[in-house]
């Protein structure tokens, strides 16, 4: 089962190297990681998807709680948090599959950055699965490259960590 | 004054009055600052590793955290084994290490690692100090860190240039430590402390498991009154050795794959298992899943991460081992109608004690020679014991009195023990020390009888000679595998030589009959003494 922990931890040089350290040598696998900076310039928020049962949930969140550098860490509830990812897509387009492209970015909702004769690049900020779909709609046309930022994600109504 | 001399300030502020280590070219600001303070002794190792392990017999006997001293490059790399030692027992410690000047860093230049990456894994924390200024913050942050929650070994990683660079204004050590990211536990949650109370006053036949945390919270005292205060009787892990002392009557042994046959039948019928400051282990609880099944569980431990871990409780609480060992004691807990357990539980004790060993001509079997070494130790001696059949021998048979038993028990360190109990004595000069030790793990620590030497120390070392690996011997004499290979010791020195060498006299023996005649007279030596017992390749730990 896919969960997401949110974890915030002191902004330092070598912080993220003891977070991705704490998986691999506990063999928790990560699903995916994006770090940034919190309005308090001290603070980064971490957000971590992990594929795995509950106590292991657990067991990551307690050995996270256990370097000294991460200041809290909450698992959070399904359907209680609002997540998005972003993803940057690059596909092939000529005359002919221009137009094909254009429909499926309307429907998902997809920006168009950048066009060339050749080649058109998209951006989409949406759940991980609306990325799949859209990705999977633009594989006939032969994906060139695809970047994704991982998920970020905050608590629903008024809660914080 | 500079970071260097701002570093030993610190570390008086921390009331370090001893320091092991090996001195090397990023570290000479230290050593220069070190010079001018007396009252801060030096012991020079012969390897680096045995620094860490000599600040770690230090900080077991004194309850203080011990410190060691490295340079950088291959000085850090010795002593990573040391550091993984250490955190895997708990123990506080705080190393320094000297790095490389800070504009060259990543630069792989003379005698360059990454150490504050590569001991990441098995340190608590570390700092790699990129200002002077910050040296007394990360000095007092480290010992605490170190010596409170779960202890354990803090890196401290300064490049030569901040060593050397001047300080800003006047030296200040600062009295508090604030670490938003870091608070421990201490006190147990209340509500959990009732539910074990009522858990304790159901149980018919209760069983105490205590671990090494019991001795990190120096609260071994309080575990005798819950015990003695409600009839339970107490099994201990390896690292919980000498809590309770082996003629007590609710002492069980030690649990486990290579513990004694009494405590694990104990734990076999217990129906409730109140494990103390231990983390529960594959080698001390060998079928957790099974324990959980059959019986009640309660796990007492300062680390959060400890519950769950290993074995799944079914009363977890977390907190300082002796506060919420003295948070029972004060609910006063109906004593439990256990008397039928322990009559059940003294006959297995008493066949655990009358074990008849098996005697061979010409040598000494090492359960023989431990439970007559026992009888004749001081009431608080220290037994520092190496790893190996010498570390299940003296572990399952060393009579126990108030002393300590101090060991490798996490990581497993041959080479351990004799650092150890040089460390230990410093520690603490007039209490009997003595190494329990094999020809293997002897043979990976003997260069520190330099120390032993140099500081004029009285170690009583006890050394069982079987000329092969014993403990991998063992194994590898059974299925799966097909006999034994590359564990012989072929072109071990003669070991009387060595020590000789070393100025210290030695005693050999080969026949029970002499055993207890060479006993005394290697514990009547003044001084350091060595005494070898010849012991069969053959002989296995379950004999």
């Amino acid at each position: 089962m896919k969960q997401t922990i949110s974890v915030l931890v002191e902004n330092r040089a070598g912080v993220l190297n003891r977070i991705t350290g704490l998986f691999s040598r506990r063999a928790f696998n990560i699903e995916s990681l994006a770090v940034g900076v919190t309005d308090d310039p001290t603070v980064s928020r971490i957000t971590i998807i992990v594929d795995s049962g509950n106590s292991v949930v657990e067991q990551v969140e307690k050995q996270l709680n256990k370097l000294i550098e991460v200041i809290k860490v909450r698992t959070l509830e399904e359907n209680t948090f609002i997540g998005r990812e972003l993803m940057i897509l690059k596909v092939n387009a000529n005359n002919k599959t221009r137009q094909d492209i254009m429909t499926i970015c309307e429907i998902m909702g997809a920006k168009v950055d950048d066009i060339s004769p050749t080649s058109m690049t998209m951006e989409l900020s949406a759940t991980p699965e609306q990325l799949d779909t859209f990705q999977a709609m633009m594989r006939p046309f032969s994906i060139l490259e695809v970047v994704r930022t991982g998920v970020i994600a905050v608590q629903k109504g008024g809660g914080k960590i | 004054m500079n970071g260097a001399q701002a570093l030993i300030e610190s570390l008086l502020q921390e009331q370090v009055d001893h320091i092991f280590g090996y001195a090397g070219a990023t570290i000479c600001p230290v050593a220069d600052a070190l010079k001018e303070h007396p009252e801060i002794a030096y012991t020079l190792v012969r390897t680096e590793q045995n620094a860490g392990h000599m600040a770690s017999g230090y900080a077991r006997i004194s309850g203080k955290v011990g410190v060691c001293m490295v340079t950088s490059g291959p000085g850090a790399t010795n002593l990573i084994t040391g550091i993984a030692t250490a955190y895997m027992d708990s123990i506080p410690m705080v190393a320094i290490t000297g790095q490389v000047p800070s504009h060259l860093l990543g630069r792989d230049i003379f005698q360059e690692v990454d150490i504050t990456g590569a001991v990441a894994p098995f340190s608590k924390h570390s700092y790699l100090v990129k200002d002077a200024n910050d040296i007394p913050r990360v000095v007092k942050e480290a010992f605490h860190i170190a010596s409170t929650g779960r202890p354990g070994p803090v890196l401290i990683d300064i490049p030569i240039d901040v060593q050397e660079q001047k300080l800003k204004g006047e030296f200040s050590y600062p009295e508090q430590v604030n670490i938003r990211g870091y608070k421990p536990s201490v006190k147990g949650n209340e509500l959990q402390i009732k539910r074990v109370a009522e858990a304790i006053a159901r149980a018919k036949q209760p069983l105490i498991c205590a671990g090494g945390g019991v001795w990190l919270a120096h609260a071994r005292d309080e575990l005798l009154e819950l015990a003695e205060g409600c009839s339970i009787p107490v099994v201990k892990t390896m690292m919980g050795l000498g809590l309770v002392p082996t003629d007590h009557p609710l002492n069980m042994g030690m649990v486990g794959a290579h513990g004694n046959h009494c405590a694990n039948q104990a734990l076999a019928k217990a129906d409730l298992l109140i494990m103390v400051g231990t983390r529960a282990a594959d080698r001390a609880m060998v079928d957790p899943v099974d324990i959980q099944r059959r019986m009640a569980t309660i796990h007492i431990d300062v680390d959060p991460a400890e519950i769950g871990k290993n074995m799944q409780a079914a009363i977890p609480l977390v907190g300082d081992v002796k506060v919420i060992l003295r948070q029972l004691l004060d609910r006063d807990i109906p004593v439990t109608d256990s008397a039928t357990w322990l009559e059940r539980l003294k006959d297995y004790r008493k066949a655990e004690l009358s074990r008849q060993f098996p005697r061979r001509e010409g040598y000494v079997f090492p359960g023989t020679a431990l439970r007559r070494l026992g009888q004749r130790l001081e009431e608080d001696a220290v037994v520092c014991v190496d790893v190996g059949q010498n570390q299940i021998f003296a572990c399952k048979y060393l009579p126990q009195k108030s002393g300590r038993l101090l060991t490798s028990g996490g990581l497993g360190t041959m080479g351990y023990a004799l650092p150890a109990a040089v460390g230990a004595q410093i520690a603490a000069p007039h209490r009997q020390t003595v190494v329990v030790c094999g020809d293997g793990s002897f043979q990976m620590a003997m260069n520190e009888l330099s120390a032993v030497r140099a500081e004029g120390l009285e170690i009583k070392i006890v050394l069982f000679r079987n000329h092969t690996l014993g403990l991998v011997h063992q194994i590898q004499s059974r299925s799966p595998y097909h006999g034994p290979f590359g564990v012989a010791l072929d072109g071990s020195p003669d070991f009387e030589t060595i020590a000789s060498a070393y100025g210290i006299p030695s005693i050999t023996v080969s026949d029970e009959d002499k055993l207890d005649g060479a006993l005394d007279s290697f514990l009547g030596e003044k001084g350091s003494c060595l005494l070898i017992c010849e012991v069969h390749p053959d002989v296995g730990t379950n004999d």
